[in-house]
């Protein structure tokens, strides 16, 4: 689904992703990890479109889609969320959710069911006509997530969404996102909480200073000397 | 199946149908007063357009002019029948606001940036003109009187106080219900996305700078037709006088003072402020003070933004609401 | 014939400099507070009729008036900016819009009533007067506007730079969050820069009062003037102010001498244009592309 090649961006002298190369086979949830700085969040910026990389090219589903502007990316059925959410503070939740359905379809019935769908989805419905301005935070994550689901993604690109909540919000949102892969699409979400990745992720790419340190199933990550050091520094060891 | 919230359309089409009913039973003083109220309320709901979608426009004077002139001189000097003539103008209009957005979004010239990029724009385009002997320059632009006994308001579209308040109304009425529609459809929601969060809205499919030019050259296209229509009842052009940056301030204080949040918003704003401009002028020559019109206006329009941060249109909503739940 | 090119350029930069203090009014206030004043032409109006009234008065040439048009320039935007402004600062920039567009109106229309439509000229021996230094001629009026200026520009930068209060504002306009915190009492250091801005855009009135004839509708060129410096020099830079305000300055002199002078405004809003495309944030402000 989703093939990086050799992803470099570098701003003005310093390298953020340097030489980043990683596929995400078709319905496959795969994790990126890494230490705070690694340059997860500017991967997923290249590869959506917000940002141009310096060197690198991103294929998704066969089609290279480099350097397209972040509409086109989405229109080609690649949706990530933020990882400070970016609710559309004076539209009400359903209209928000109907600004990701209008990514499928121009009638705003069908919008509007979709994206009713997507909101019940999430758990939000009670809030449907409330502004997005007043909703809490978890209430804003899940949002985001609804929003960028009725977007009827192919691949879903998820940064942080857990960042912030309590584990039974935490469950929930993993729950959603077992019903989405089991649905057809494919997740590659950045994360920290590894409750969440281990039990999600078939694969995990490991991120650090800008370059893939690891690779590999959960199992094999976590015991990983590098991957450990990288979090822990160098005297540290797991008993 | 679940439906957005939209307002209903019976109260504003009853209330245009009214304003036509009182029409033909109003004296001239009043049909000019309130022919000037709904041209500043259909530039209102134009400029409003673009607001929408967080452009502001500081310069909707040029497309008023580019309006004016194109019907003005379309029919005088070369004829054209008047009912191409103001499309024509509608549409070198939209053109010019497709232009100015285009360069807005393809250069991310965002906020107070592009504001005054529509500044540049306005005051180029009126010097410009000032110098330019095809529209008459700065001596002006005339059209010829029309003979009230033998012209025909259909053909020519231009005729006496109540041809012009009708012809005013219709168009308003037209621009209302026009823009109401677009707000509640796909697009509606593209440019209020755009306007809230353009990143975020970008990240979801929408299109952000196809959605920018089409919203600028709607609104910049009303402005235009607006303009020609005001342009055959003027009579006279001079770019001093359509083109200025007074003007675009002008047209821009009605639908913010009304409230900007809905169309009706900027009608009610119009029937505000109007008035004010007018009552205003009437008190300055009274007591003699040339300027009075002025201050007052001003003193008006802050107590107004102080305390209605939001309008006037709102606030007399929040009334309505609070009555009918009590 | 290169005598009139020199004399033309010399005297664009002399009142490009003036043209500077202002747009450096403007642009104190939007580095601080985000604000665009829109009434900013009709403060330097003020200063241009307190200037031409000391004048009458007292017969004393403006640029020894202009302290004190800054003075009441200084009260007067303190007490807008404390008594309304500050309320205005969380405002969507519409309504920060409509705020400043009825500040305008009411100067304008108040300066109307108190002294009528009609220009007030200011006529001096000096009026008439020049320096000769080598072939150039330079304007006496002109010059005296723009070491004044000169002088009160450095005066705001030493005290940017070196007083406490100085650097309260740079601390605000840098972090507002931050100053904040370390107990910089914001409204009124906003108070106090708003007095500055306005003082500003006051004593360049009086310095241009005999070279301009003061009267209420010179208003909007003024605003449209510092706008067109502040945003090719850069919103919230001072360096992009002065050497702003001397290029356009400069360039409308040029484009009057060149090209004609009905058309010297459209060379200033091509490079308007231009800058606003290149660089949105000016040739000195913040790249952020």
């Amino acid at each position: 689904m989703l093939q990086v090649r050799n992803l470099t961006k570098a701003f003005r002298g310093l390298v953020a992703v340097r030489d980043v190369s990683f596929d995400v086979a078709v319905n496959e949830i795969v994790a990126l990890i890494g230490p705070n700085g690694a340059g997860k969040t500017t991967c997923f910026n290249v590869i959506s479109g917000a940002l141009k990389p310096s060197s690198g090219s991103v294929t998704l589903g066969g089609e290279l889609i480099t350097g397209l502007m972040p509409e086109q990316v989405a229109m080609k059925g690649l949706v990530r969320t933020f990882q400070i959410v970016r609710p559309m503070r004076a539209m009400s939740v359903l209209e928000n959710v109907m600004i990701g359905a209008f990514a499928r379809t121009a009638d705003v019935g069908q919008a509007s069911e979709i994206a009713a769908e997507a909101v019940r989805g999430v758990g939000l419905e009670s809030k449907e006509s409330a502004l997005a301005g007043s909703l809490t935070l978890p209430d804003r994550k899940m949002l985001e997530l609804a929003r960028a689901i009725a977007a009827r993604p192919k691949l879903l690109l998820l940064d942080e969404v857990m960042a912030g909540l309590r584990p039974f919000e935490t469950d929930r949102i993993v729950e959603i996102v077992r019903a989405l892969r089991a649905s057809g699409v494919t997740v590659l979400l950045i994360e920290h909480v590894m409750r969440v990745v281990v039990a999600l992720a078939d694969r995990i790419i490991v991120l650090h200073h800008g370059e893939k340190l690891a690779e590999g199933e959960p199992s094999k990550i976590g015991a990983n000397p590098k991957v450990i050091e990288s979090y822990l520094g160098k005297r540290a060891k797991l008993s | 199946m679940k439906r957005t919230l939209r307002p209903p359309l019976w109260p504003a089409a009853a209330f245009f149908a009214v304003a036509a009913a009182f029409g033909p039973l109003l004296d001239t003083f009043w049909l000019s007063l309130l022919t000037l109220v709904f041209f500043y309320a259909f530039m209102g709901l134009s400029w409003n357009l673009m607001m929408s979608a967080g452009l502001l426009s500081l310069g909707h004077a040029l497309f008023l002019g580019l309006g004016a002139y194109a019907a003005a001189v379309l029919t005088a000097s070369t004829g054209v029948n008047p009912w191409l003539a103001i499309p024509a103008g509608a549409l070198i209009a939209a053109l010019a606001g497709s232009a100015i957005a285009w360069i807005g979004g393809r250069f991310s010239v965002r906020g107070v940036q592009f504001a005054v990029l529509t500044i540049a724009f306005a005051e180029l385009t009126r010097v410009l003109f000032d110098n330019w002997d095809l529209v008459g320059g700065t001596g002006g632009f005339f059209l010829k009187a029309i003979n009230p006994d033998t012209n025909r308001p259909l053909v020519t579209l231009r005729g006496g106080p109540l041809y012009f308040y009708f012809a005013f109304l219709v168009i308003t009425a037209m621009a209302y219900f026009v823009i109401q529609r677009l707000m509640a459809s796909r697009w509606g929601f593209r440019w209020r996305g755009i306007n809230e969060d353009e990143d975020a809205a970008r990240a979801l499919g929408v299109p952000a700078l196809r959605s920018k030019v089409l919203v600028v050259a709607i609104s910049a296209g009303l402005a235009g037709l607006g303009g020609g229509l005001f342009g055959l009842m003027q009579g006279s052009l001079f770019p001093d006088s359509v083109m200025r940056l007074q003007l675009s301030i002008e047209v821009l204080i009605a639908p913010i003072i009304g409230g900007l949040g809905s169309p009706f918003g900027s009608i009610v704003g119009a029937f505000f402020v109007v008035p004010l401009m007018e009552f205003s002028n009437v008190l300055g020559q009274r007591i003699g003070y040339y300027g009075l019109n002025t201050l007052i206006y001003g003193v008006v329009i802050l107590g107004v933004i102080a305390f209605l941060p939001d309008g006037i249109w709102p606030r007399v909503l929040r009334y309505m609401n609070a009555i009918r739940a009590a | 014939m290169t005598t009139l090119y020199l004399n033309v350029i010399a005297g664009g930069i002399l009142i490009g400099v003036v043209y500077a203090l202002i747009a450096l009014g403007l642009t104190i206030i939007f580095g601080v507070m985000r604000i665009v004043n829109f009434a900013h032409g009709e403060m330097v109006v003020i200063g241009m009729y307190v200037g031409y009234g000391l004048w009458s008065v007292t017969k004393a040439p403006p640029w020894m008036i202009a302290p004190a048009a800054a003075l009441v320039l200084f009260v007067l935007g303190y007490a807008l900016q404390r008594a309304i402004v500050n309320s205005f600062i969380d405002r969507p920039q519409h309504s920060q819009f409509i705020l400043f567009i009825s500040f305008a109106l009411m100067i304008t229309g108040l300066h109307l009533v108190l002294f009528g439509p009609d220009p007030r000229p200011i006529s001096m021996i000096e009026s008439m007067q020049s320096y000769a230094i080598g072939p150039l001629r330079l304007d006496v009026v002109r010059s005296q506007a723009a070491l004044m200026a000169l002088v009160f520009i450095a005066v705001l930068i030493v005290f940017l730079q070196r007083s406490t209060f100085g650097r309260s504002i740079r601390a605000a306009a840098d972090n507002l969050i931050g100053a904040r915190v370390i107990g910089i009492r914001v409204p009124t250091v906003y108070s106090i820069t708003a007095g500055i801005g306005m003082a500003c855009a006051g004593a360049a009135g009086a310095l241009v009062a005999p070279i301009f004839d003061t009267q209420p509708f010179l208003a909007t060129d003024f605003t449209l003037i510092a706008f067109i410096i502040v945003i090719v020099g850069g919103l919230g830079s001072l360096t992009g102010a002065l050497l702003g305000g001397v290029l356009i300055g400069l360039s409308e002199a040029l484009a009057a001498l060149m090209i004609s002078p009905a058309l010297k405004t459209v060379f200033s809003y091509a490079l308007l244009a231009l800058v606003l495309v290149w660089r949105p944030n000016g040739l000195f402000g913040e790249q952020e592309r």
